[in-house]
């Protein structure tokens, strides 16, 4: 096997038993968007008889805001554990190998990538389990798990970047209110087309984020919907592009080695 | 093939935007399988230096070989040839030390069978075996840094670097690493660059010393010679009562000249002659009616040799430097 994809898989192998290991990083990704859930679909269940709201299950409805919340969260409790590397010296550790800078970014991100995967098949399992059934069937279900992965890529991205940037685990806790700002303005809790205030339903027409949620969202109540996915994946994929750019840069500069 | 273990700088340079020269032109060279000690306090340089010489760093002007390898232009090469053991022993507390070892060995492109069998030598070689399966947040500080070796060790490096390897260590673990180190050069010919601000750990390990202060080094030798330049001991006498100070100083200064640095309430003079008598120094002291309440005599220290080109002591002055550094360093951007 090509020693790149060895490493690169030994990196990602890591990340994920880093997280595996610390029971908070594990649970709270898991829980806290499954109970943000049950309080949202049993508090807003009415908003199912609005005029076009589409579909009766506010549970079936909501159910795609776990799947971004989940990945900002992986990436938040990931690149917290990144930028705790340059700052104990274990990112110069590994500088000193022969290991190229471009495999030390993307075990990092497929470490999250992974990560992010079992949690979309732990919320897959809850709705299931809750009596959501995929309008888009199994072939839908793979497809969620596919743009789970690009949008967990996006955000780990994103969060890479600030890690390598700045080298402080705070600075990349003080992400977190920043991403939930962008999720919040979004068309998480309500479709964007029955939003009634004119400035909330323009941020969440120009927030990336919508597009993420209602991609996800499609294969739940819509089926194949591909005008949505197509945005869902360019949304995620324009975040994953400029966010490993800007990652790959950072790193470069970081990483000062000749 | 002959392969070059050695290590060279010539005028090598480290300035940062925000702060002082870290290192203001060092020039030195380190011979195949020489165990070279790089003395000085906290701030002196030390570490830029090893940064700079493992290519983690580029020197801000300068020329620097490793293993026949320049520095700035060959950075991959030298690594394929150097392991590191940097200051902090960096290692991921949540993993194992075979894992550790695991995830290293595979950096370096060691896997399958190899893999595991060098794995399974160094964790014997550093006494780790019992311990191999379990988390690191559970390692004492000698583990970690015995860990760190093995780490450093992985791909058999010809020339490791190891920055103030002993840090906080105890006695006991200090001693074992000291052992390896020296197994290391002598059996397996690897060229060792050391830093430390332990001089007893240059004085016993180290074949060559350079002290190094505010970037730049001020002496270097092997030991005995830069202790024998400093050619002859040091009397320290406190009186037993404090006012006879002045009278115990006139008495001391007919054998050499009055040094500092020594315990609050002491006189100390460095001897005039190599083989001072302190047998006439206690007679002089005893005619003058002087009564003392201790007399050392000091042999030569790498300490002194600091103090002698310094004019400071090496223990505490590292505060000092970096007290200096945050004075010299431009306040950051608001």
């Amino acid at each position: 096997m090509n020693i790149a994809l060895l490493q690169t898989a030994a990196l990602g192998h890591r990340a994920v038993v880093r997280t595996a290991r610390q029971p908070a990083n594990v649970v709270f990704p898991l829980v806290f968007p499954m109970l943000l859930l049950a309080v949202n679909s049993g508090g807003l269940q009415s908003a199912t008889r609005l005029p076009g709201f589409p579909t009766d299950s506010f549970l079936a409805f909501a159910l795609a805001v776990p799947f971004v919340q989940g990945a900002l969260l992986a990436t938040i409790n990931a690149n917290v554990e990144f930028a705790r590397d340059i700052q104990t010296g274990f990112l110069n550790r590994l500088a000193l190998t022969p290991v190229r800078g471009i495999v030390l970014l993307l075990g990092q991100l497929g470490g999250l990538m992974t990560i992010a995967v079992i949690q979309a098949v732990f919320y897959l399992v809850v709705g299931y389990a809750f009596g959501v059934r995929l309008a888009s069937g199994v072939g839908g279900a793979f497809m969620l798990l596919l743009l789970e992965i690009v949008i967990a890529l996006g955000f780990a991205a994103l969060g890479s970047w600030a890690a390598l940037r700045t080298g402080s685990t705070e600075a990349v806790q003080g992400l977190f209110p920043v991403f939930f700002v962008f999720l919040f303005l979004s068309s998480m809790n309500m479709p964007r087309n029955l939003i009634q205030a004119d400035w909330f339903r323009w941020v969440a027409t120009v927030n990336p984020v919508s597009y993420l949620v209602e991609a996800v969202r499609s294969l739940v109540i819509e089926g194949w919907n591909w005008e949505a996915l197509a945005l869902g994946f360019a949304a995620a994929g324009a975040l994953s592009v400029i966010g490993f750019a800007l990652s790959a840069h950072a790193l470069y500069r970081r990483l000062e080695r000749t | 093939m002959e392969h070059d273990n050695s290590i060279e700088a010539h005028g090598l340079v480290r300035e940062f935007k925000k702060g002082p020269r870290a290192v203001d032109g060092i020039d030195l060279r380190v011979d195949p399988g020489e165990i070279y000690g790089f003395l000085g306090p906290n701030g002196a340089g030390k570490s830029t230096t090893v940064h700079m010489l493992t290519t983690l760093l580029p020197p801000t002007a300068g020329t620097a070989t490793v293993a026949g390898f320049d520095v700035v232009k060959e950075g991959p090469k030298v690594r394929k040839a150097i392991g590191a053991a940097l200051q902090e022993a960096a290692l991921d507390p949540f993993l194992t030390g075979r894992e550790h070892l695991r995830l290293q060995t595979t950096m370096h492109g060691i896997t399958g069978e190899e893999r595991r069998r060098r794995s399974d030598e160094l964790l014997t070689r550093v006494g780790l075996t019992e311990a191999a399966d379990r988390k690191i947040k559970g390692y004492s500080g000698g583990m970690k840094r015995r860990l760190d070796l093995a780490l450093a060790l992985v791909h058999r490096p010809r020339i490791l670097f190891l920055d103030e390897p002993t840090t906080g260590l105890d006695v006991q673990s200090r001693t074992a690493l000291w052992v390896e180190v020296g197994r290391l050069a002598k059996e397996e010919g690897v060229t060792v660059f050391l830093t430390t601000q332990y001089l007893e750990e240059a004085d016993v390990l180290a074949d060559r010393v350079g002290i190094i202060d505010h970037g730049t080094i001020v002496a270097e030798g092997t030991p005995e010679r830069l202790k024998s330049e400093i050619s002859s001991s040091t009397v320290e006498a406190v009186p037993a009562d404090p006012a006879q100070r002045e009278a115990v100083a006139s008495v001391l200064e007919r054998f050499g000249e009055q040094t500092t640095g020594y315990g609050p309430g002491s006189v100390a003079v460095q001897l005039s002659s190599p083989n001072g008598n302190l047998t006439e120094i206690v007679r002089a002291l005893d005619a003058d009616g002087v009564v003392l309440s201790q007399l050392q005599i000091h042999e030569p220290t790498l300490d002194d040799v600091f103090l002698a080109k310094t004019g400071r002591h090496l223990e505490g002055s590292g505060d000092e430097e970096e007290r200096r550094q945050e004075r010299e360093a431009e306040p950051a951007q608001v």
